[in-house]
C-alpha cells in the first residue's frame, strides 16, 4: 500500500480500492475492539494458523499416504473424514470430507458455483481465482476451457466429472500417482502433490518436473 | 434467491487468471477481514447459512466486482447491524458510540486452536428413512424462491441419477432465515452435461450437485 488518502478523503482519491477497504476494515476492527466483541490477538492467531499450519501440505500428505497404502486409500474412499482425521487434519471446513479419485478414464474437478466452499482442513485458504466469478461460472459448463487456462490439456476421450460443492461436503481430488515413482517414500511423493492437483485444475508433478 | 452469486454457466466473466505462487493474502486488511469474520461467527448469533445469504444479497454490481474478502466484510457489517452488535453510525465514525448487544461468546486468542479444530459439523439425525436410493433417477424441482437456497439455477428441473446418499444435514433454505435446522437427507445427484446445457454440451462431461431431499422429485 503505497498510496494514501489526503485532504478530506472524500471524492478525489477513490481510485485505489484496496486503500478504501483498508480504511473500512480498520474502522470495523476498531469499533468491535472498543466494544470488547473481538480480541485482536485471536485474529492474529487465526491468520497465523492459515499462514503456517493449515495449508495444502496437509492434503499432499493425505494423497501421498493414499498412493502408498492401499488400506488407507480404501478407508479414504469409504470415510474420508475419519481417514483424514487419522493424520491429524480436521476442523473448520473439513467437517464432512469426501475424496474423489482420478482414474485413467476420469478426471475430477471441484468448484463451488454458489460461494467459495473449499476443504480448508486439507488445502488451507482458497486461492483468489477459486472464489472469483470466472472460475465459478465456467467450471461447470466448459471445464476443458478452464483447464486449458491452467495449462492442462486432457485427451478428448477422458471423461470429466465436475463436483459442485452445493452443501457442506468438502471434496478433495486424489490425483493419479505419477509414473516413475515406484519406491518413493511418502515424503518424496508428497512433494509431487500440488494444491491445484487436489482441486483438479492440475495433475501431480512428475519426478522430473518436481526437480 | 436468483442472486449474483449463482454463477454456474454464465458467460463473459473474463479469464480465470491463476496466479503463480499466489500469496495467502494480498493486503494486510485481508488478514484482518478473515480473522474478524471468523471471530464474529464465533458469537453464535447467526448461522453459516445466514451469513451466506447476507453475502449473496449484496447488490449484483458490488458482488461481481468485489474480491471475496470484500464480500465477507460487507456482509459481516450487515449481520452485525441486523443482530444489534453495532450501528451504522459507529461504522461511519470508526468508534464505539453506544453499548450494543452482548454475544454469547467472544473468541479469545487461547480459544482459537480449539474452535478451528472443532469446526461446525452440520450433520443431524432424522427419524425417517431416505426417500431416494442410489441409482434412482430423479428430477430436481423448478422453483425460484426469493430466499436462500442451495439448488443452483442451472440444475433446476433437470433429470439426474442419485449417486450417493450422503447422510442427513441441516437444511440451509430454512436455517438461513431463522426457521430452524430442519435436517433432511442429502444426496449427490449427477447429471449428463447434455441434460443441463443441451445442444453443444461436452459429451464427456458429467456434473454433480449435493441436493437436499426436498429439492428432488420422483420421475
Amino acid at each position: 500500500m503505497s498510496e494514501h488518502h489526503h485532504g478530506d478523503g472524500h471524492g478525489h482519491h477513490h481510485d485505489n480500492h484496496f486503500t478504501d477497504m483498508e480504511a473500512r476494515v480498520k474502522a470495523l476492527e476498531t469499533v468491535l475492539t472498543e466494544k470488547g466483541l473481538i480480541d485482536p490477538e485471536a485474529i492474529d492467531a487465526i491468520v497465523e494458523t492459515y499462514e503456517t499450519k493449515v495449508g495444502p501440505r496437509n492434503g499432499a500428505r493425505v494423497v501421498a499416504k493414499a498412493w502408498s497404502d492401499p488400506e488407507f486409500a480404501d478407508w479414504l474412499k469409504r470415510d474420508a473424514t475419519a481417514a483424514i482425521a487419522s493424520l491429524g487434519f480436521a476442523g473448520r471446513q473439513g467437517e464432512h470430507m469426501r475424496a474423489v479419485f482420478n482414474t485413467p478414464d476420469t478426471h475430477n474437478l471441484v468448484v463451488c458455483t454458489l460461494c467459495s466452499c473449499y476443504p480448508w482442513a486439507v488445502l488451507g485458504l482458497p486461492p483468489v481465482w477459486y472464489k472469483a466469478p470466472p472460475y465459478r461460472s465456467r467450471a461447470v459448463i466448459d471445464p476443458r476451457g478452464v483447464l486449458a487456462e491452467f495449462g492442462l490439456e486432457l485427451s478428448a476421450e477422458k471423461k470429466i466429472r465436475v463436483w459442485d460443492s452445493t452443501a457442506e461436503l468438502r471434496y478433495l481430488v486424489v490425483p493419479e500417482r505419477p509414473e516413475g515413482t515406484e519406491g518413493f517414500s511418502e515424503d518424496a511423493l508428497a512433494e509431487l502433490v500440488t494444491r491445484d492437483s487436489m482441486i483438479g485444475t492440475g495433475l501431480a508433478l512428475s519426478p522430473e518436473a518436481a526437480r | 434467491m436468483n442472486g449474483p452469486h449463482d454463477l454456474g454457466g454464465q458467460h463473459g466473466l473474463g479469464p480465470i487468471a491463476p496466479e503463480k505462487d499466489e500469496p495467502y493474502f494480498h493486503a494486510e486488511w485481508e488478514k484482518r477481514a478473515l480473522g474478524i469474520t471468523l471471530s464474529c461467527g464465533a458469537f453464535g448469533a447467526w448461522t453459516l447459512d445466514e451469513s451466506r445469504h447476507a453475502r449473496e444479497s449484496l447488490p449484483p454490481p458490488i458482488y461481481l466486482s468485489a474480491s471475496y474478502y470484500e464480500i465477507w466484510v460487507r456482509a459481516l457489517e450487515t449481520l452485525l447491524k441486523r443482530h444489534g452488535f453495532i450501528t451504522q453510525a459507529e461504522l461511519d465514525t470508526g468508534h464505539m458510540l453506544e453499548k450494543g448487544r452482548e454475544p454469547k461468546r467472544v473468541l479469545k486468542a487461547e480459544m482459537v486452536a480449539g474452535v478451528l479444530a472443532t469446526g461446525g459439523p452440520c450433520d443431524r439425525p432424522v427419524d425417517r428413512p431416505p426417500r431416494f436410493a442410489v441409482g434412482q433417477t430423479v428430477r430436481t424441482k423448478n422453483f425460484n424462491p426469493k430466499t436462500h437456497t442451495r439448488l443452483p439455477r442451472y440444475a433446476r428441473a433437470k433429470v439426474g441419477v442419485v449417486e450417493a446418499v450422503q447422510g442427513s444435514f441441516v437444511f440451509p433454505d430454512d436455517n438461513a432465515h431463522g426457521k430452524g435446522e430442519n435436517p433432511q437427507w442429502l444426496y449427490t445427484v449427477v447429471f449428463d452435461a447434455g441434460e443441463i446445457w443441451g445442444e453443444g454440451a461436452d459429451p464427456t462431461l458429467t456434473v454433480s450437485i449435493d441436493a437436499w431431499e426436498s429439492y428432488l422429485e420422483r420421475v
